[in-house]
């Protein structure tokens, strides 16, 4: 909507725009600066905003208390891990019904999204018995699985809206070309929906990344993930907001910068089949 | 160490972090994260040093979660702990239900005769130590020594309610944000209820008579409320119900609080260096009512190992190390004696550059003060003074909690938080089978 | 385009999701049912054997749980109304042109990124608490008295901080539902004399309707769990005023260790959701079709 504006208008659309965004941010840049503080200073009354002693030493200290690094490589894992497994299962499944809908294509979809109803916390016991017989508890294998499942419906509802915008002519041309349909997905369809592509797994990685019940419950040690190490620096005895910042800074910076950088093809593609 | 299929794939997926193991015994420690456990994980050469074919990893947890994991994990048989951090609630009912190895035969230079007594008792099932304590606390007074001389006060070492109402009265102003009592508020079976449950002993009342029966409809607990809504209400910190220990150690630091009641550990805090006020801040012994008992609680994170670990010998290893009187000398050696963990060992407080410390002498006898299996003035059928050890208590708790809650966020008056509590326990038990 | 073949060859790529979702549901949803009729507590190993009904009576009649009802109803129509509103107030204010588009986007959407725990613990130490947030600071500051939240409005102030964490994902979506509206169609409205509301009233807003009925479904389906948050800041209380139905689960499962009343509560919470689901799609159901 590239529309002409004068700059009066634009001066003051941006103030606006401006405010609102900082004003929502604002509770995370306060987190950050928290982050340098010393502990007292962090709950200084009246709050100090950027006057206080820079320090690194929250940063020294968790990193110091526990190995950032080991939860970080776990919560890649598991997130890259199951956005792959995801989208495995959710292309074609997302290609059939895209193309080849049935009368009850609807209702599959409201099925699947009420797989999602159950509250976690109500299974919690019969899953945890089913991974230990498994033998499933504390593996990164595990965790891929079990956050694969639940972010399925909204992969494949996703990918399935943003498919249902391709013309299916394009797709009936290359068949006619020859091309089998395997060739189809992966080279006609996949290339046209990278967009869609691009954002379902941008959502699905942030779904994966905060998913903080399964990821806490079913892990020890060996896949345990940022939400895990944030959980050891939460509402120790004593003061703990600038440590917590700092730690919470650590776990949410890789997400953070990645959302960054891909916010244009997060929001391309996040149509939902919001486009006509 | 068995190598697992697992873990061997996992191994040549990423870079090995760990070296390739050869008779070393991997143990998994899951701990709460207060200072004084993460203190140890920073000592570890030492138990390197000594037990080199031991490795230590730990799972380092807030204690809500903490405790919802350890539960779940030793009551499904998952055995993913080799050694567990629990409180002397967990003990006696997970030591009943056979869940934790016994630590009778511990290496004669951990000596257990040194335990104190009332933590000691604590942790015992049936003549049994079945967890060996790493700090115990008590709770007590904290109060601003200034702020008392300039009311033209002076705080006893053993206050009754009486005295701390005075007080808590003369220090307000709330003008200046400065409010004469901070207690507990938040809703929780280990928030507002150990408070009051701890507080109500000193009332004369109890949680249930010898048969179970609740006893929420009685005199003492009406009493015990009343007092805390009034001084809460009159004296204290806007906001209340949501303060839980954290919230009052920050407005405590910063020179808000006239008087705080909490946990003996607090002490190292508030006198620490994040506090406007170390040097004002005097002790007291928890509050009573002249009737034999006071208003203060036991508690001791212990170590425990569940029956089920199959590396029970590297896990004693462990223990004997991280609760043994070597540990505190390390600890003094370190870091000071004012960082050694507090409560756990008569020596420690018989040391005299452990009694310079201007908390020692009053956490003593603080502790020593609490009874865990004689609590309450009247007979009850349970073990335990902020808590009733039974499975139940973290449930019912957290509700009649939630309802003194209500009453201090002035939804509720005391006498229908107390219909409340009284019913909803009523049904609890009753359907427990407690009550026939 | 549906020939024969491929249409087996549809049923062959949709059939593992389907299998596997099937499989994911049927077990723990089996599992759960069966609890829920045992004795079982993993604190009274011995205590086992049918319990009828027993769990759901227990659990349905138990005094907190109309009120968790309501209450997890007005949380989650409560974050509903503030995103969907808010996100189109934001959509509609950042789809201008303005200087910095690109930075001011991120800034909105960052609240997604932080986990859940962390915005409760945030919120509640740094912003709501009544004597050192920054929302007390500030009253303090224009010679207010301050408010407390978390005790005088505990419900309303977690719907907030829900609401913070849920606003970018409602933005985005109505953010590209936006960008996809002609703008041929909004010069010929604007040609034809019709103002900025009433643009907003008869084009954009049908146009939105789609989008805002994935922001509903999603929504809803992750606010009926939430419980994290309560955890965090008020533990239900005071009283039972924020007391919501997972969190009353929560309750009877990682309390009370109460594995069969919390497989009760878990299948009352999936039948009260498909309750939710059946009205919700009768009402916004049609905007889906496409």
């Amino acid at each position: 909507m590239a529309r002409h504006v004068t700059t009066q208008r634009r001066a003051i659309n941006s103030a606006a725009a401006w405010t609102v965004a900082l004003m929502l941010f604002f509770p995370i840049l306060w987190t950050v600066l928290t982050s340098f503080k010393p502990e007292a200073q962090a709950v200084a009354s009246p709050p100090i905003f950027l006057g206080f002693d820079w320090t690194l030493q929250n940063y020294v200290d968790v990193n110091e208390q526990r190995d950032y690094f080991r939860y970080f490589v776990n919560s890649v894992i598991i997130a890259l891990g199951s956005t792959a497994l995801g989208l495995v299962l959710a292309i074609p499944a997302a290609w059939s019904m895209a193309f080849v809908p049935g009368r009850k294509t609807k209702d599959l979809l409201m099925w699947m999204l009420s797989t999602k109803m159950m509250p976690a916390v109500g299974v919690l016991v019969p899953i945890y018995l089913l991974f230990k017989t498994l033998g499933l508890l504390d593996t990164r294998v595990g965790l891929v699985v079990v956050l694969t499942l639940m972010n399925l419906p909204i992969i494949v509802w996703m990918l399935y809206t943003y498919f249902k915008e391709i013309p299916g002519e394009i797709l009936e041309a290359a068949r006619m070309d020859g091309a089998t349909l395997k060739s189809e997905i992966l080279y006609v369809l996949t290339p046209m929906a990278v967009p869609g592509i691009a954002s379902t797994v941008l959502l699905n990685i942030i779904l994966a990344w905060n998913e903080a019940f399964w990821t806490i419950n079913l892990t020890v040690t060996d896949a345990a993930p940022l939400t895990k190490f944030i959980s050891g620096f939460s509402s120790p005895q004593g003061l703990f907001y600038a440590k917590l910042s700092a730690a919470s800074t650590m776990a949410i910076a890789p997400i953070l910068i990645m959302g960054w950088f891909s916010q244009k093809q997060l929001v391309r593609g996040l149509t939902f089949g919001a486009v006509k | 160490m068995t190598v697992s299929l697992r873990a061997l794939l996992g191994a040549t997926a990423f870079v090995a972090l760990t070296g390739v193991a050869m008779a070393e015994t991997t143990i998994t420690v899951a701990t709460v994260n207060n200072g004084d456990m993460i203190r140890m994980q920073g000592l570890m050469d030492d138990f390197y040093a000594k037990n080199p074919d031991i490795k230590v990893e730990w799972v380092t947890l807030e204690e809500n979660v903490l405790r919802q994991n350890v539960t779940t994990d030793i009551a499904t048989n998952g055995g993913q702990y080799d050694v567990l951090t629990i409180g002397t609630y967990e003990v006696p009912i997970w030591g009943k239900q056979g869940w934790l190895a016994s630590l009778n035969d511990l290496p004669a230079d951990y000596d257990v005769d040194d335990l104190l007594p009332a933590i000691r008792g604590g942790l015992t099932v049936d003549g049994n130590l079945m967890a060996s304590p790493f700090y115990g606390e008590s709770s007590m007074v904290m109060y601003r020594k200034d702020l008392m001389d300039a009311a033209g006060l002076t705080m006893s070492d053993a206050p009754t309610w009486t005295e701390i109402e005075a007080a808590a009265k003369a220090m307000t102003d709330k003008s200046k944000e400065q409010y004469g009592i901070c207690l507990r508020g938040k809703a929780g079976w280990g928030e507002n209820m150990a408070f009051l449950t701890a507080m109500s002993n000193s009332f004369g009342a109890r949680w249930f008579d010898e048969a179970w029966v609740p006893q929420f409809d009685q005199p003492e607990w009406k009493a015990t409320l009343e007092t805390y809504l009034r001084v809460m209400t009159e004296y204290g910190p806007p906001g209340a119900s949501n303060n839980g220990f954290n919230e009052n150690l920050t407005l405590f630091q910063q020179g808000k609080c006239g008087m705080w009641i909490d946990a003996t550990v607090a002490a190292s805090f508030v006198t620490g260096k994040d506090s406007t006020v170390a040097d004002k801040v005097g002790f007291a012994l928890a509050p009573d009512n002249g009737l034999g008992k006071r208003g203060n609680w036991l508690w001791a994170w212990s170590l425990a190992i569940p029956a089920s670990s199959q590396k029970q010998d590297a896990a004693k290893a462990f223990i004997n190390w991280a609760t043994n009187k070597d540990y505190l000398a390390l600890v003094a050696s370190k870091e000071g004696w004012a960082n050694v963990p507090p409560g756990t060992r008569t020596s420690l407080y018989s040391n005299p550059e452990y009694a310079s410390i201007p908390f020692a002498k009053m956490t003593i006898d603080s502790i020593n003060a609490a009874d865990p299996n004689a609590p309450t003035v009247k007979p009850v059928p349970y073990v335990g003074v902020q808590f009733v050890a039974i499975p139940e208590f973290q449930g019912l708790g957290t509700s009649v909690g939630q309802e003194f809650s209500a009453a201090l966020a002035g939804q509720k008056s005391v006498d229908e938080a107390l219909a409340a509590a009284q019913a909803l326990v009523t049904d609890e038990m009753t359907a427990a089978g407690y009550i026939k | 385009m549906a020939t024969q073949s491929s249409r087996k060859a549809a049923r062959a790529m949709l059939s593992p999701t389907v299998i596997l979702l099937l499989v994911w549901m049927i077990v723990p949803l089996a599992m759960t049912l069966w609890f829920s009729l045992q004795r079982y507590n993993l604190l009274y190993p011995d205590r086992t054997g049918f319990n009828d009904f027993g769990n759901y009576t227990r659990f349905v009649l138990s005094p907190a749980f109309g009120g968790a009802v309501v209450n997890t109803l007005v949380l989650v129509v409560g974050v509903l109304a503030i995103t969907v509103i808010l996100g189109i107030l934001i959509a509609l204010l950042i789809d201008q042109p303005i200087w910095g588009q690109g930075i001011v986007r991120i800034l909105v959407i960052s609240p997604f990124f932080i986990m859940p725990p962390v915005a409760a613990l945030i919120w509640k130490n740094m912003f709501m608490n009544p004597t050192n947030g920054l929302f007390a600071e500030a009253a303090k500051f224009i010679g207010l008295s301050p408010y407390d939240f978390l005790g005088n409005a505990p419900l309303a102030s977690i719907i907030l901080i829900v609401a913070w964490q849920w606003l970018p994902f409602a933005t985005l979506i109505l953010l590209t539902a936006l960008q996809s509206l002609s703008s041929e169609e909004l010069e010929a409205a604007e040609m034809d004399g019709a103002g900025p509301v009433s643009r907003f009233w008869y084009i954009m807003l049908p146009h939105l309707a789609r989008a805002i009925t994935v922001v509903v479904l999603i929504q809803t389906i992750f606010l009926l769990g939430i419980f994290g948050e309560i955890l965090v800041t008020t533990n239900g209380g005071p009283g039972t005023s924020s007391t919501t139905l997972p969190y009353l689960i929560y309750k009877e499962a990682l309390l009370d260790f109460d594995v069969g009343t919390a497989a009760a509560g878990g299948v009352v919470a999936v039948i009260l959701a498909n309750i939710v689901a059946f009205f919700l799609m009768r009402a916004i159901g049609k905007n889906l079709d496409a």
